[in-house]
Parts: structure tokens; sequence; C-alpha cells
């Protein structure tokens, strides 16, 4: 079966009434799946054998009917840690590397009872946004096999759109969640940071990385994040801020909501398509009873600078555990120390996690350090006081989510300084550490394009309030891609 | 031509804490390795460090100790760089904004007091060990992220006498702190050190060399003496002090080339971001400082004033916590000041070196030596039989209660004394007459037979005056 005619709700109800069991779900889901993904690519490695025991014991203690997420098939991006399962970060630094523990996402994902399904391809540690920096497998777009499906999450936005599971989960440092959610058509949360625990997450940018539920409804996302969020005492920057019920509040209501349009997301640089599909958004709201008002993020054009300074810098400190001592790779034939070092990490990382590393350590070196990791810092400063400026006044912002619907594979791999402007929207929010979502808007050519709404930090609330208003205000959301789609 | 020295410390201190500074695994000298460590001190994927709140409580306690400010904002950096003992590659430090920053401790060299500043003092994480064997290298994480805190002096110290009076004031005050044993030979404290000299009088300071991880006071004065001395000899002879580090050969007592230094080693420190900046409340900072137990310095002068004991033995009572406070609760229980001092640092000081134990692995309780010496003092028991309660005591017995099992008590009643000298005179006439003959000594042999007679319980000063009010009476 695919997941295109259920949502949370509906499946749930049915797992209730048992008309269908868990275990019945779980192999449908597996057969569907191998049907569809040898098209598209979003799985890295399957956890069967588990997940349908898994499935079965669920069944035998019987689905709870308070919590929407038993027995439902998730599926989750393969830089976060689950025990048992192997877990790669799409790098063949850690081809065979196996957990010896859970993230407290994954540990809370077994709690609720939903069944992990397997891991998403993704950009080698969390890097790039195209999923074409994966060291196994190219990840193809289910509205166009011969685009990109965006990245980092590509794998797990992939396998949301094409219908294979209900849920996923990715991670997103500079808009790796929301963008690929916005060239596949579903809706992407990145919460606040501290929102989410980390711990279980291989670390890229630490100051910056937020995991995150992909799903095909707001609703179900609501559902998720409730799933995944608190304060965790394994994760120091967690926060300890109460977590309301993010379904609750969703009514279609968002009159005398007052939003916030930013000039500079409108600007140069968005394909005219896209703009149009946001216009469209930004009537849709108007009509709704919402207003929406152009204001001015002036410091945002600095975010991709300051936003490449930063993640890199803590990448090359948190990527240096993979010395092919303790786990991962392992350079074959060296000679001695640093041998194992310099071969190990020449050979086991791929090339754009090789220039992240060397950005990084640049600009973190005695003599650089203050004209540019301090520099982006105080530049991270301007832009956060952009944000606040504008959130004294507004509910929210909303904007585009990337400048262009999903590009071709292979026309962007080369273009490094191009590959990293499609982050330009979305940077600034994990800068200022605020909760951001894609969702489904409209489509430019054929092709999906999100619309992303910003919030206060902590307020994910407004964001699923107002995208649950325009979703069932507009039929985007029903469309279904050419692969793994009902025709 | 006459040379200026200049020296500078940074020593390491262990912190004594139930777990280690980032994750909850024991801080243990001595485990099978690995033993005390799991996914996040071997630095695996994903683990975040979590701060043990008791390694701050510490840290405030050793900058009060060391009179310095304490930082109210601060914060962890990392440190790069690349070794097996290191399995982030990073340790977390304080770089930016330590704990900690200027302080002072007293020392004394050959009577002259003096101030030396501590620049400043940061918390930051151990790493763990890798040691070699058969070809094979191996490494335990045991010692991995075991809390330190790292104590810098400023360049005040002019003498490898002084260097060595610094640590063993350092080693002092951190130790009645109670936040670490401080045992060099259990690494618990390491030294690292740096000497330069210049012409007296110059107003730049020459070019230093540094010596690491030496595991002596000792050592820390000869290999100091040692550089200070060939450092003088390469600029005499017209050459140049060049920047390198050395490493102190213990057998010949000299200083060996290591590594020759070329600019700054570049660590890359940048802000620890999975650890959110600490704020130090007032409050908190009051509540921890509280806890801090009495100084050395603050111990002497109550010793001297209040017990009056001599500078002396206020000095060697103070050596240890340890030593300091079974004194003070022997006192405390009721035992003579003095009698307490002496019998510390006389007898049981050369049980604790003969049996090479310290003193809390002995059965000796503070209530037990005071014990005794009430007993003492108050003329329950001879100074004789006092060697047979230490005995005792030492053994974990009740002094009073054991006394009085084995019948011991001194006798001091002149009327059960009284017939027992007179028995003794009846059988000794020779004895008298001596004694009457000016023969002094006679007198000694009485009381002899009067101690046998009374297995040595008799009070010896009664028996001394009735004996004479006796011998007179004859």
């Amino acid at each position: 079966m695919n997941y295109f005619d259920q949502d949370l709700t509906s499946l749930h109800a049915d797992l209730v009434a048992k008309k269908i069991s868990a275990l019945e779900l779980t192999k449908a889901t597996f057969a569907n799946l191998r049907q569809v993904d040898p098209q598209l690519g979003a799985f890295l490695n399957l956890n069967e054998d588990a997940a349908l025991k898994r499935a079965a014991e669920i069944d035998a203690k019987g689905i709870n009917p308070d919590n929407v997420m038993a027995g439902i098939p998730v599926a989750v991006k393969d830089n976060i840690v689950t025990k048992g399962l192997t877990t790669t970060a799409a790098s063949k630094m850690l081809e065979n590397f196996v957990p010896v523990y859970d993230a407290t996402v994954v540990e809370k994902m077994r709690a609720s009872d939903a069944i992990i399904i397997g891991k998403n391809n993704m950009d080698e540690f969390a890097m790039g946004g195209s999923t074409e920096n994966s060291a196994f497998k190219v990840t193809h777009n289910p509205w166009d096999v011969s685009r990109v499906p965006g990245g980092s999450s590509g794998g797990s936005a992939v396998a949301v759109a094409s219908g294979q599971v209900p849920v996923a989960f990715g991670s997103d440092t500079g808009g790796s969640i929301r963008q690929p959610s916005s060239f596949n058509g579903v809706v992407g949360m990145k919460p606040t940071y501290g929102r989410v625990s980390r711990w279980g997450l291989i670390a890229f940018g630490s100051s910056l990385d937020q995991i995150g539920p992909i799903t095909r409804s707001v609703k179900d996302n609501a559902a998720a994040l409730n799933m995944i969020a608190g304060y965790d005492q394994h994760d120091g920057t967690s926060s300890k801020q109460a977590v309301p019920d993010f379904t609750a509040g969703l009514d279609g209501n968002v009159k005398g909501m007052k939003i916030a349009l930013p000039k500079e997301y409108m600007g140069e640089g968005i394909d005219p398509k896209v703009r149009e599909v946001i216009n469209n958004a930004v009537k849709k709201f108007e009509e709704l009873g919402a207003t929406v008002e152009e204001v001015s993020l002036p410091n945002s054009k600095y975010g991709v600078s300051a936003y490449y300074i930063i993640a890199s810098s803590e990448a090359s400190s948190n990527l240096q555990r993979f010395d092919g001592i303790r786990y991962g790779f392992r350079a074959k034939d060296v000679k001695n120390l640093e041998d194992v070092y310099v071969r190990s990490r020449s050979e086991g990382f791929g090339d754009e996690v090789k220039r992240r590393i060397m950005l990084g350590t640049f600009s973190l070196s005695a003599g650089y350090y203050d004209a540019y990791f301090h520099k982006a810092g105080q530049v991270r400063t301007m832009i956060i006081n952009d944000f606040n400026k504008v959130f004294e006044d507004y509910d929210m912002i909303m904007g585009p989510v990337a400048p262009t619907p999903a590009f071709k594979i292979g026309d962007e791999i080369s273009d490094p300084i191009t590959m990293y402007m499609n982050d330009v929207l979305t940077i600034p929010v994990n800068l200022a550490g605020l909760p951001g979502m894609s969702v489904p808007a409209g489509f430019a050519d054929g092709l999906p394009v999100g619309l992303q709404l910003i919030g206060k930090a902590f307020d994910e609330s407004t964001l699923y309030k107002a995208g649950y208003a325009f979703e069932q205000a507009t039929d985007v959301h029903q469309q279904t891609p050419k692969v793994g789609g009902a025709n | 031509m006459n040379f200026e020295t200049t020296i500078g410390l940074e020593v390491h201190v262990e912190l004594k804490t139930n777990s280690k500074i980032f994750s909850p695994s024991p801080v243990q000298f001595g485990s099978e390795p690995n033993a005390n460590t799991n996914v996040i001190d071997w630095g695996y994927p994903g683990v975040l460090p979590t701060p043990n709140k008791g390694v701050v409580e510490a840290g405030i306690k050793a900058a009060t100790a060391l009179h310095a400010q304490i930082e109210k904002h601060t914060y962890f950096d990392r440190k790069n760089y690349f070794y097996p003992d290191n399995p982030k590659a990073y340790q977390i430090t304080q770089h930016d904004k330590p704990i900690a920053h200027d302080g002072w401790i007293e020392i004394e060299v050959d009577g002259q007091k003096k101030k030396v500043g501590i620049e400043e003092m940061h918390i930051e994480e151990d790493a763990g060990k890798n040691t070699h064997e058969n070809d094979y290298s191996y490494v335990d994480l045991n010692r991995q992220g075991t809390p330190l805190i790292e104590i810098v002096s400023k360049p005040e110290i002019n003498s490898p006498e002084e260097a060595y009076a610094y640590c063993e004031a350092l080693r002092q005050r951190i130790q009645f702190t109670g936040v670490s044993d401080v045992k060099m030979e259990e690494g618990s404290m390491r030294v690292d050190v740096n000497i330069s000299i210049r012409p007296a009088g110059s107003d730049k300071f020459g070019v230093k060399t540094e010596m690491k991880n030496l595991n002596s006071f000792n050592y820390v004065r000869k290999s100091l003496e040692y550089e200070e001395q060939r450092q003088q000899r390469v600029l005499m002879s017209g050459g140049k002090v060049q920047q390198e580090t050395r490493r102190f050969d213990e057998t010949t007592g000299k200083t060996i080339l290591m590594r020759v230094k070329e600019g700054s080693d570049d660590y890359r420190y940048f802000p620890e971001p999975d650890i959110p900046a600490l704020n130090i409340e007032d409050d908190w900072i009051k509540k921890v400082q509280a806890e801090i137990p009495e100084m050395p310095g603050s111990r002497r002068e109550r010793y001297i004033n209040e017990f009056g004991l001599t500078a002396y033995d206020a000095g060697v009572l103070t050596q240890t916590k340890e030593m300091s406070d079974f004194f003070d609760a022997t006192v405390a229980k009721g035992a003579d000041p003095k009698l307490a001092s002496n019998y510390l640092q006389g007898d049981v000081n050369a049980y604790l070196n003969e049996n090479k134990v310290g003193l809390l692995q002995t059965d000796l309780t503070p209530a037990n030596l005071a014990g005794m010496i009430k007993m003492i003092s108050d003329e329950t028991i001879s100074s004789k039989i006092a060697k047979k309660v230490f005995k005792a005591i030492m053994a974990g017995s009740e002094p009073v209660k054991w006394v009085n099992d084995k019948g011991l008590v001194q006798l001091s009643d002149p009327a059960k004394l009284q017939p027992i000298i007179d028995e003794v005179l009846e059988n000794n006439q020779q004895s008298i007459d001596d004694f009457k003959n000016g023969k002094d000594r006679a007198v000694g042999f009485l009381v002899g037979q009067i101690m046998k007679k009374t297995r040595g319980q008799a009070n010896p000063k009664v028996v001394n005056q009735l004996l004479m009010t006796s011998l007179k009476a004859r």
C-alpha cells in the first residue's frame, strides 16, 4: 500500500478498529517500498526483520487508542543513530557502522510504538542540498526522476512524497528538511533550536542542527513533532520550555494574524515562477483574513557567508573524531599513526565534506579566526536582531523556501557556490535558532514549490495553525507525484 | 653578570568527583583498562557532553582557596588536536573565559613570606592514556573525561626554591578544600614548569624553556636549578637560549632537549557549541563557599593562639587536611591540645611510618585517642600504662573500657598505697640504712619494688611522696 489516501488519523482509526494490524501494515509498507524505491533510492538500508518483529509485538499488546503513532511505519535519516541498525550518514567513513545506542528521538519512537522501516539516503554528513553527495546512491525526485530531491534530507522527503511511509525524520542545519520538502511537495518542520534533543544526531553544525518531521499533511507533522519534542538531560542545549500539543488549535482560522513578507526573500535571484506561487499564497492568506505586509531583513544577505563559516568550522571539529582509530573506516596498509589519520580521512570522506573541513579549519586558524569565525558570529547576532525586530510587530514571517524548484541531477554539483545559494532563504532561520516550516504551495512547470513559514522561538504552534489553514484552503497537497503516485 | 630568574608553573589537579566531567562514567584510579567508559568517553558519533555540576562547584572552591576572582559568565572552548588518547580529537577546556582569574597564594622561603599571583584557573577534561607493548599500541580511556583544574601562575616566581614552596602551598590549599587528593604519585597533581633568565635590571623577559609532567616537587626544584645554571652558561658563553621543551632526566639530574618550539601550536580554539555558557549566580557561589573547610593558615593561627602550640607544631599538624582534621576532632573530644599534638606527631606518626599507612587507614579514632589522653591528664593511667593503651587504641579498642577490663587503672589512693610501701620497707632494711647514709639511689630501688608489687599501676608521684615521708619517719 502507499500512503496517499490515508493520514495518521485514518491509519490510527483503522489500527484501533483492527481493520488492519500493525504487522499487516508493516508488511504492506515493505511490499510497496520494494516496488517504488528502486526507481527513487530513498532508502540506504532497511530494517525489515526487526520491524516485522516489533509490529507483531505491538499487535500482541494492542494499539493504544490515545497514541496516534502506535504501529505507524516511519523512516529515519541515516545520520540519526539507531541501535543495532547500520548508520552511515551516507559516508564511506561509516559504511559498516552499527551503533550501540539509540538517539533520543529514536528512543521516543520506540517508546511510542512507531515502527522504524529503514534509514534514508542523504548528503554525506548532511552536507549538501541535493543528496548527490551520498557516498552510496543517487536519490531521484518522484515528480521528475531526472531531478534532485533536494537535500540533505532528500531520502526522507522522497520516502514521504512517494507514499512509501507516512512520516520520516530528517535533520536541518541550513535548510536540509525544508528545501527537500519544498522540492518534493511535502510538509517539513525545522523546530526551534533546542526543541528536539540532538543526542544521537551525528553532529554537523552543532549550534544549528535540529531534527524534525517530514509528512504529507500539516496535522501529521504536528503529531510527529509531539512524539519527539522535549527536554533531554543528554543534550545540554535542549530546552526546558513546556511542549504544547502541536495538533491543538488547527482550526483553519488565521483571521487577524499578522504576517511579514521580507522583501529580500522575493527579490533578485528568486525564480519568477516561484515568486508567483508565493504571491498566490499571500493572496490566499489575505482571503483567509490575515494581513501580510512587506518588511526588511537587511542582514539576511550575509547569512550564507556567515553560515558556511560557522557550520564548516563546527563541522571541521565535529568530524575530527572520524580518525580511523576506534570505529568506522580505516585505510589499509598504513605505515604509522599520521598515515592512519591522513589516509583514512582522505579515503573515507567525500569531496564536499573535505571542502567544508578545509574551509572550517581555515576559518578557525590563528590569524584568521577574527576575520572569519568571529566576524561570522557578529553577523549571526545582527541576523537574530533583524528577526527580533520583525517579531515585535508580526506573528509570523513567510516567503519561499528555495529560490528555484528542483534542479536537474548533475547540474549544480560541480558548482558549490550556486549550490550554496540554494540555502539563502533557509539559512537565516538556523542562524537565529527559529522554527521554520515548508508547506506545499503550488507548482512551477509541474514541480512542487514550498511556502516557508518562520515563527518566533518555540512558537511552532503558530506555524502549524497557519500551515493547516493554508493547506485546507488549497488542493496542492492532494497532488501526487509520477513515481509512487496513484496512476 | 647577575641574572634574574623568572619561573612560571602550570599545575593540573584532578578533581575528586564521583563521575566524569561530561559523562556519567565513574572516576576511579586503578580499574581495568576501559572499564570506566561509555559512548561519551569513546567520542562516538552523535554523543553530547553534559557538564557535571559538581565540577563547577569544585572549581568555585579551588578558586576561592586561591583568592581568585570567579568569572560569573564562563564557558567552555574546544582545543583541537589529533591523538589516539583524545577520542573526539578535541579537548573541552576553557580558553577565553576561564572560571577564575587573578588570584594569589602565600609562600614562605627561609622565613620570608611572599605572595605569588595566579593568572587564571580553568576547568577541563583529562585525556586517556596510550601504552605501547610488543609492537602494539593500546588506548585506555578510563582517564578520558576525568575533571581537571589547571592553575597558571603569574611570572612572579624567582627561584627554584620559590617554585618548590609554591607547589607545596598550592598542594596544601587545594587539599584543604577537599576537591582533590592532590597525589603526585597517582597523577592527581601534575606540574609543568617554564623558566627564563635575564640580566638583572632588564625590562624584557628572556627566552623560556619548558619541562612538562614533572612527578615530584623535588624534580621541579632540581630541574629548575639545572635549567637556571644551563641557561646562564649559554648566555655567559655568548649563546642564545632557544624556546624549547626539555625533559628532566631523574637519574642524571640533567635536562635533555626534546623539541624546539617554532611559533605556537594552532589548536583552533572556539566556543564549545554543545554546552551553553554558565551563569554562576552569587547565591550559588556563597552556598558553595560556605562548604569550604577552614584553610591551613587560619588553622595554624588558631592552634598557636587558642591552644598554645608552637609555630612548628602548628605547621606540622596542618601539613595535611586529614591530620589537621584528626587533631581538631581529638581536641573537640576533650583531649589536651598539647598532648594530642605530641601523640599525633610522635607515636601516631611513628606507627604510620612503620606500617606505611595513612592516618585514615588505621583503626584509630579521635574519640579513642582523646579517651586515652584524658586518662593520662587526670592520672587515671601512668605514662607507662599509656604505652600499652596506645597499642590497644591503634587496634581499635575503646581505651576506658580496655583499661578497666585489664585492671590497669593507676593506683593513687594513699590508703591503698601505704600498706604496700610499709611492706616493702619491712623487707628492705638494707635500703633504709643506705638512704639514711645518704645513698639516694636506694630510693630508686624501693620505688621499683613498689611498682613491681603494683604491676606498674602505682602513681609514681604519690608513691614518691609517701615513700619519702615513710623513710624520714623510720
